[in-house]
């Protein structure tokens, strides 16, 4: 495997709290992340996870390096993208399905450089973002997962995910903090 | 990992765009011009890129809507209300010591951020001894930055951005609303030249005191964003400002030590000192 994206909405915060703080500072994959957040509340999530977590936590640069062991979020406002040379990119294009930053954006981008050894996660939100990211991750013969509808704040994101690539995991929050540990280290980093 | 075959053909739709239109986006942000692409083939119904590429050579009509998928910015009037407040309240007090001066808005689309600096601009007294550059390689986008003619449903956005950008009048003074729209004042218009120009490609046109390129170079790779740079190094008068957009830096620019931060929340620099 390479990276892992995830994406996530309405209950963000408890659901990420539950997977990115007991990953090891030395985890083998980059994890990016898109989370719906309001513009003027930034850097709120670097900061929050920053303290709880051991991998390295920051926000997303242009034209940065993605490097193991961190994990970034994308800035509030920006699309953020992964280009095939293993670097960043933000845009400013439009919405997608009325967000920026957007979960298909960075999921199509992620699997068009990763192919197959891309974990891609769909957590709680209210809304359809994130589906049709999933689905070009599961025929690009990447690993989908997406949240169980239990341990779900908002159960639109899941069960859209769900409904556009029906082959993904469906995991607890618990299982998928497993997955991501046995994933990196069981199966070897290549 | 072998290249793939939609990879191929992007890099010849590409060199087929610049060879015959001379538009280069060879040296974009390969990941944004892939989507952008991706769709202008989905709404140009083409099942390949190498389908759209044989449209585009042979049917000259294709060009300008794929030139409008692959270039067209959403922006705003005063977009980034805290920008324009630091240009308000920290760039102006110095621009104000100058009998003439020149502002650039590089990449400037529909003209939304022209004409907010230049309503600015005459909040601060300055517009009489001002010349604005709007330029934009999309001549689509240059004409209806021309007509200064916004959708009225936006006029909500803009007057509430101006009003935190620290507006000293009311934004409906400078347009008239009707059939939808919200047409802006042709005086703001007097002194403002649209054209067409290339950061990728062309040189310097005019020593300018501020410019202004916001969310422009994120869509460059590192060798354009440089040479953007470099070109907006060279415009600036003495001790002259540019503004970028929020994400952007200059960070690891070659031309790093040629600007230094004025306002670093707000990505606006200042050209040094070099004696």
């Amino acid at each position: 495997m390479k990276a892992v994206v995830i994406g996530a909405s309405v209950g963000a915060v408890e659901a990420l709290s539950a997977i990115l703080p007991p990953l090891p500072a030395d985890y083998p994959l980059p994890i990016l992340a898109v989370v719906h957040i309001p513009p003027d509340r930034s850097s709120v999530l670097v900061t929050l996870f920053a303290s709880k977590c051991q991998m390295a936590v920051k926000e997303a640069e242009d034209k940065e390096l993605i490097r193991p062991g961190t994990v970034y979020f994308a800035p509030a406002d920006y699309h953020l993208l992964v280009e095939q040379n293993g670097t960043l990119s933000l845009s400013a294009d439009a919405p997608v399905y009325f967000s920026r930053p957007s979960i298909n954006v960075l999921f199509e981008s992620a699997s068009d450089a990763y192919r197959e050894e891309l974990i891609a996660i769909v957590l709680s939100g209210t809304n359809s973002d994130g589906a049709e990211g999933l689905n070009a991750v599961c025929e690009a013969g990447g690993t989908a997962i997406v949240q169980d509808l239990a341990s779900s704040l908002g159960c639109e994101m899941p069960e859209a995910a769900m409904a556009a690539c029906p082959a993904a995991k469906q995991l607890s929050l618990e299982a998928i903090k497993e997955f991501l540990m046995e994933a990196a280290y069981v199966e070897g980093v290549s | 990992m072998s290249i793939k075959t939609e990879d191929i053909e992007i890099q010849l739709l590409l060199e087929a765009i610049y060879l015959k239109y001379n538009y280069d986006f060879r040296k974009y942000a390969r990941a944004s011009i892939k989507r952008r692409l991706t769709r202008a083939k989905e709404s140009l119904r083409c099942s390949s890129f190498s389908m759209l590429q044989d449209r585009i050579l042979h049917d000259p009509a294709v060009f300008p809507p794929l030139l409008s998928y692959l270039t067209v910015q959403v922006s705003e009037m005063f977009r980034d209300p805290e920008y324009f407040k630091a240009i308000r309240e920290q760039v102006i007090p110095y621009l104000k010591t100058f009998p003439s001066l020149k502002v650039w808005v590089a990449g400037c689309s529909h003209g939304e951020e022209v004409y907010s600096l230049a309503i600015l601009f005459r909040e601060e007294g300055l517009e009489k001894r001002t010349l604005y550059y709007g330029t934009d390689i999309n001549y689509q986008a240059l004409e209806i930055a021309e007509k200064g003619i916004y959708p009225l449903d936006q006029i909500a956005l803009f007057t509430e951005n101006h009003r935190r950008s620290g507006g000293k009048s009311s934004l409906s003074d400078y347009y008239t609303a009707g059939y939808g729209s919200a047409v802006f004042d042709k005086s703001l218009r007097e002194r403002i030249v649209f054209s067409n120009h290339s950061l990728v490609s062309d040189a310097v046109f005019a020593e300018v005191h501020l410019i202004s390129c916001r969310n422009v170079l994120i869509y460059f790779d590192r060798d354009v964003q440089d040479r953007a740079v470099g070109l907006f190094e060279e415009a600036l008068a003495y001790r002259g400002f540019l503004g970028l957009g929020s994400k952007e830096t200059l960070r690891h620019s070659k031309y790093v030590n040629s600007l230094e931060d004025f306002v670093k929340e707000e990505k606006i620099y200042r050209k040094r000192d070099v004696a």
